[in-house]
């Protein structure tokens, strides 16, 4: 006997009419959950472990070997089908659900993000930065030197003598006692003497730094104030090389076609020496009541020359070999005429709303 | 120096109706810089008017007004109120009508006053800017103008309309102290024509003159004190006779004084061609005059009524009552003595006319503060061979103002004054100086024309004029033919560099550690170097702290602030003060800048002789003298460092920003200073200062401010600080970084919990876990510290993540937990610690 064909009884859930409609329950439940916890509720339901389809297929086992085949086709389509509709279903309400949490997690992007207070560099400081890396791209380097200064470095050196008129011109702060011929350095000079003692030319450096003046601190003066000098000392250099570097440093900082004036003057360490003017940048020397140049159509920026032969002699450098020419200007004044500062008293006084406004560049 | 347009234009052409604006540009181009111009300001209608007739009127105020009726030269007479009483009917005087401005941008117009419309208004020399005289109005016929009619104009009439420029004489160019010498340089400038007024004939010296010795026993630098002295006599002079209106009128735009005949014609003279004169009472002084240096104990009374105790450098003017040279009249070249001055009775005078060496009179005038328009002409310098014309001149102008009774005596005229240098420079030598190629032609007409004589075709000979003593080597005659030439001929020719190393290691450093602070949301700011002596008892600072030891200034701006800051600290906190008083309370600042720590050992500066290379021991002196002044860095927070919002709590400022600013500073340059506690270092909190270390150097100190310091300052409570010394960070840093490669083999994690004393720091566990753990340790950072139950009193727990990782391998859970086990074991070994179970 073959137990092929025996079939004791119909199992009416393996039927496929009743199949078909525990598959269609299935997909009208799937269909009909509206987010992804009821859906987990219609899986337990139709495609869990006590879903009607898992009932049916346990009754299989119980049939005869030539039925079990049929039925479990018939069961696995089943199955396949509600599984198949289930992630379907499930990844439509995941996708809805993702789309919600991001539209639920929107926020106010204008809201302000200044926990950290800003922080800001000094113009002053980044400005003298700026003059220097024009220099250095050209090959000079900076040099340095101290503030509280021998007399004799930020004058005689210079060619200032002792009894120069030039000496007393210079508003200096002299240190205590009178003997230490210590002053506070009027001007970044001493370090070209420092420079020219030390480095065999050729010599092409800039020195930014500190300077006092005893001047009482108003609108236009302030008793420390910063400088950046230039000194080339080389073999064969005329005061056309000091105008060519003069030329190409004041367009680097005020832009190309800012118009420049060298004026005699007087200076004890250069000969012949000069004043470098700029073109007045608020009125271009076209209003004779310009407040700014005084109607002069010219902005002062600071002194420059030819170094004087006695101030190579006194740094051991023969003027008959080498020539030099130097330069020296405010750093202050070019933020006054630059960014149109009016008052100094805004640079030194350390309010931080000062810095604050220029941020890392001025 | 002020130069009166009307003046100059006796001395060099002017164009018609040159304004001082345009002189001023002409002057600026030779070297000449406009400091000011002054005058104009008047505009009309000023006229002369004639008082017909007037009434005094008693005011309630006690004053008397005179209600006057004025010829204005109209078909009616105008009736104006006068306050002055000097004047009388029939009187010309200066009316000044509505629609008129005065000086100061004064507007005249018709206004009722004391009952009264007045149409205008009578005017004195005060109110037209012509002097000081404000005693009453100006009464024309006393001002020597008789023949002029009402109506006429006054501007004109007074020279109104006069400008004066006023320029700045740079040192070397003391010849232009003079209207001579302003014109020569608009000469130099325009190509106008000069006429000097020094070329006049001057009689020859007579043996009988007034006997004048030179006995300079001491020149300075081998300089005689007083190379020449011209002497004048005149006598007769009327003692009533004052200067001319014209003269007082020029010496008052060019900002001197009126005062009397002599001492007028003298300062005139002075102005016109640069040469000072000094103007004795004949009948005081004893021949003979003798020019010595001081005697120790010797004193004078000057014209200022100062009485001032002579050095022995001080050269002096002196007569011979009790023997030679006994009584002193004169500070050479600087000022007179009061014994010999000119009064009110004197109607002899001797004029002195010298030549006196700049550095004597230059000496003189720093010993004695005393600063003369005399002695600042002398110390840059006078003309060397003009002391005849311009003893001349005066004798001249006294005849022609002294009274019909002037007699003028024998000249004296003794010793020689030194001409103008004789230069050898080569003819191309200003072309190589200025890189322009000017012709040997050029160099030489630029050179005559300001009044040098040249010789010579390759190499020139050239003598320097005698009022141009700056002129010395051949760079000043270089600069003299740029200078007129002109500078704007001059190429613009950019010189190539050989290449260079760019910034230093400490020169970017400093930057990075500028823009680090900065990133990090501190402010730079920058603070004057000038402290107070008090602020290190407010810091409550040791007596024998090293930081009380600072340079202090002679001449400081403010006896408050005598001293060169010793740390940054004493001054950045006034900035911080400055801005919690202008509302800015959320504070974080930052300073960068050097500090003077003098230790007392530096030696004395000395001034190696000019000329050469100072030798290695004068430079190394030069060295040891200068105090040592270290670059620092120095931050200063108050107030929230995170700001309260919609998503902060916000967080004060406190010790451990303090520290991790100073932190930042050393990781700019990749360096971990070593950390520990300092109890005693003013003027931090005993209990909240770290002190950092680099390398076992003192790098600084941050932590909160010592309250009691925070209460002495004015502070916000709780203010933190921190300053360190860059130049240490510098010296430790700049090295090349070697690479350390990059393991891809997964981390391992270990966390643990270590109990241990109140006291102990730290930093210290950390230490011990980072030496126990051995090679595979990747990092080790503290994520806790707790301190409550069931924690025992008096101890910490402290939680350390520690990350393991083989450069080679997957570490297997047995290694990772021996080394973890080897970290706890050294920890435990020397910190006391107990690993919480």
């Amino acid at each position: 006997m073959s137990t092929k064909d025996y079939d004791p009884k119909q199992v009416a859930v393996l039927s496929e009419e009743k199949l078909a409609e525990f598959v269609a329950q299935a997909l009208a439940a799937f269909a009909a959950a509206g987010d992804l916890d009821e859906l987990k509720q219609a899986r337990l339901g139709h495609a869990g472990d006590r879903s009607p389809l898992a009932l049916a297929n346990r009754e299989i086992g119980a049939l005869p070997p030539a039925a079990k085949a049929d039925a479990g086709k018939r069961v696995g389509k089943a199955r396949g089908q509600v599984n198949k509709a289930l992630a379907t279903r499930q990844a439509e309400l995941e996708a809805e659900r993702d789309e919600r949490v991001l539209i639920e997690e929107s926020v106010d992007v204008t809201l302000p993000v200044d926990r950290r207070p800003a922080g800001a560099r000094h113009p002053i400081s980044t400005i003298s930065e700026r003059i220097a890396d024009v220099f250095v791209a050209m090959g000079w380097e900076v040099a340095e030197g101290p503030e509280v200064e021998a007399d004799w470095y930020n004058f005689d050196a210079l060619n200032f003598g002792p009894d120069h008129p030039a000496r007393q011109m210079q508003d200096t702060f002299f240190a205590n006692p009178a003997d230490s011929n210590l002053v506070l350095r009027t001007h970044t000079s001493p370090v070209q003497a420092r420079t020219l003692l030390d480095r065999e030319p050729p010599i092409y450096i800039v020195c930014p730094g500190k300077v006092f003046r005893t001047d009482e601190l108003d609108a236009t003066h302030t008793p420390v104030f910063h400088q950046i000098e230039g000194l080339a000392v080389d073999k064969g250099l005329t005061m056309a090389n000091l105008r060519g570097t003069l030329d190409h440093f004041v367009s680097e900082m005020f832009g190309q076609g800012t118009v420049t004036r060298l004026r005699p003057n007087f200076f004890p360490f250069t000969e012949p020496s000069a004043e470098l003017d700029l073109r007045c940048f608020v009125c271009e020397g076209k209003d004779a009541n310009c407040r700014a140049c005084k109607g002069t159509g010219w902005i002062e920026w600071g002194g420059c020359g030819m170094v004087n032969p006695n101030v190579l002699r006194n740094c051991g450098l023969d003027p008959e070999v080498y020539s030099g020419f130097a330069f020296g200007v405010g750093v202050e004044r070019a933020l006054m005429f630059r960014n149109g500062v009016e008052d100094m008293r805004d640079m030194v006084e350390g309010d931080v709303r000062f810095s604050l406004h220029y941020g890392m560049e001025a | 120096m002020r130069a009166p347009l009307s003046w100059l234009a006796e001395y060099v052409e002017l164009p018609k109706g040159a304004t001082a604006l345009e002189v001023a540009a002409d002057l600026v181009k030779v070297g000449l810089e406009e400091e000011a111009v002054h005058g104009g300001g008047v505009t009309g209608p000023l006229v002369v008017a004639r008082v017909l007739e007037f009434t005094p009127e008693k005011q309630k105020n006690g004053k008397t007004i005179r209600w006057c009726q004025v010829d204005v030269g109209e078909a009616e007479p105008r009736g104006i109120v006068c306050g002055a009483g000097n004047f009388f009917e029939g009187d010309l005087v200066v009316a000044v009508l509505p629609g008129a401005e005065l000086p100061g941008g004064f507007k005249i117009a018709a206004r009722k006053t004391y009952g009264h419309k007045s149409d205008g208004m009578i005017c004195s020399a005060l109110e037209l800017g012509l002097g000081e005289d404000h005693d009453g109005i100006i009464r024309l016929t006393e001002w020597g103008f008789d023949e002029v009619k009402p109506g006429d104009d006054a501007i004109a009439l007074l020279g109104l309309a006069e400008e004066t420029v006023e320029v700045n004489v740079t040192p070397d160019r003391g010849y232009c102290f003079s209207l001579r010498g302003i014109a020569r340089e608009y000469s130099h400038a325009t190509g106008a024509a000069f006429t000097d007024p020094a070329l006049i004939e001057v009689p020859a010296p007579a043996a009988d003159g007034f006997e004048v010795e030179l006995d300079d026993q001491a020149p300075i630098n081998g300089v005689l004190g007083g190379d020449r002295f011209v002497a004048r006599v005149v006598r007769g002079v009327d003692a009533t006779a004052s200067s001319p209106r014209w003269m007082q009128r020029r010496l008052e735009q060019a900002g001197m004084r009126p005062i009397s005949l002599a001492v007028d014609v003298t300062n005139y003279v002075m102005l016109a061609v640069g040469h000072p004169l000094h103007a004795f009472d004949l009948d005081k002084l004893v021949a003979p005059i003798v020019v010595r240096r001081a005697v120790p104990g010797e004193q004078l009374t000057t014209l200022d009524d100062v009485k001032r105790k002579l050095d022995a450098e001080d050269l002096l003017v002196t007569d011979s009552p009790e023997g030679r040279g006994s009584r002193v009249l004169s500070l050479a070249g600087v000022m007179g003595g009061a014994s010999s001055e000119v009064s009110a009775e004197t109607t002899n005078l001797l004029v002195e006319a010298a030549h006196w060496d700049p550095i004597t009179v230059a000496r003189t005038m720093r010993r004695h503060k005393l600063s003369t328009e005399a002695g600042k002409r002398y110390e840059r310098g006078v003309d060397t061979q003009l002391a005849d014309v311009a003893a001349e001149l005066t004798v001249r102008l006294l005849v022609e103002y002294g009274g019909p009774a002037v007699e003028v005596g024998p000249v004296t005229d003794v010793g020689v004054a030194a001409e103008g240098a004789v230069i050898e420079m080569a003819a191309d030598f200003p072309a190589r100086v200025v890189g322009l190629d000017y012709t040997r032609e050029e160099v030489v007409s630029s050179l005559e024309q300001i009044g040098c004589e040249v010789s010579g075709s390759d190499v020139l000979t050239v003598k320097a004029p005698s009022w141009r003593p700056d002129l010395g080597v051949g760079v000043d005659l270089a600069e003299e033919v740029a200078r007129l030439r002109g500078y704007d001929q001059i190429p613009s020719v950019l010189p190539v560099a050989p290449p260079g190393g760019g910034l230093t290691h400490g020169q970017r450093l400093r930057r990075s550690v500028a823009r680090s602070l900065a990133e990090h949301g501190i402010v730079e700011v920058l603070t004057y170097p000038f402290m107070s002596g008090s602020v290190h008892d407010a810091f409550g600072l040791p007596k024998d702290d090293e930081r009380r030891q600072a340079l202090r200034l002679a001449n400081p701006l403010s006896d408050e602030q005598p001293y060169m800051r010793t740390s940054l600290l004493a001054t950045l906190v006034d900035a911080v003060k400055r801005n919690v008083s202008r509302g800015n309370t959320d504070l974080a600042v930052y300073e960068i800048g050097s500090v003077t720590r003098p230790n007392g050992t530096e030696a004395k500066a000395g001034h190696p002789q000019a000329g050469s290379r100072p030798s290695d021991a004068e430079l190394e002196q030069l060295d040891q003298a200068i105090p040592h002044q270290p670059l620092r860095a120095a931050v200063v927070m108050t107030g929230q460092r995170e700001l309260q919002g919609w998503n902060s709590a916000g967080r004060a400022a406190d010790w451990s920003d303090a520290l991790e600013a100073a932190l930042l500073v050393a990781r700019a340059a990749k360096i971990e200073p070593t950390v520990v506690k300092d109890p005693d270092h003013a003027p931090w909190h005993p209990g909240r200062c770290a002190r950092l270390e680099i390398d076992g150097k003192l790098f600084g100190h941050a932590g909160e401010l010592h309250p009691k310091v925070v209460a002495a300052l004015g502070l916000p409570p709780r203010t933190v600080a921190a300053e360190v010394d860059l130049d240490v960070l510098i010296q430790a840093s700049g090295g090349i970084v070697p690479a350390q490669p990059i393991s891809t083999f997964p981390l391992a994690k270990e966390d643990v919990a270590l109990v241990v004393k109140d006291e102990v720091q730290a930093q210290d566990v950390h230490a011990a876990l980072v030496a126990g753990a051995g090679q595979l340790l990747e990092s080790a950072r503290l994520f806790d510290v707790y301190v409550q139950a069931p924690i025992e009193e008096g101890h910490k727990s402290l939680a350390f993540a520690l990350r393991f990782r083989a450069p080679d391998r997957t570490l297997t859970a047995e290694e990772t937990a021996a080394a973890r086990d080897a970290a706890v074991a050294v920890a435990a070994e020397r910190t006391g610690a107990v690993q919480r179970g």
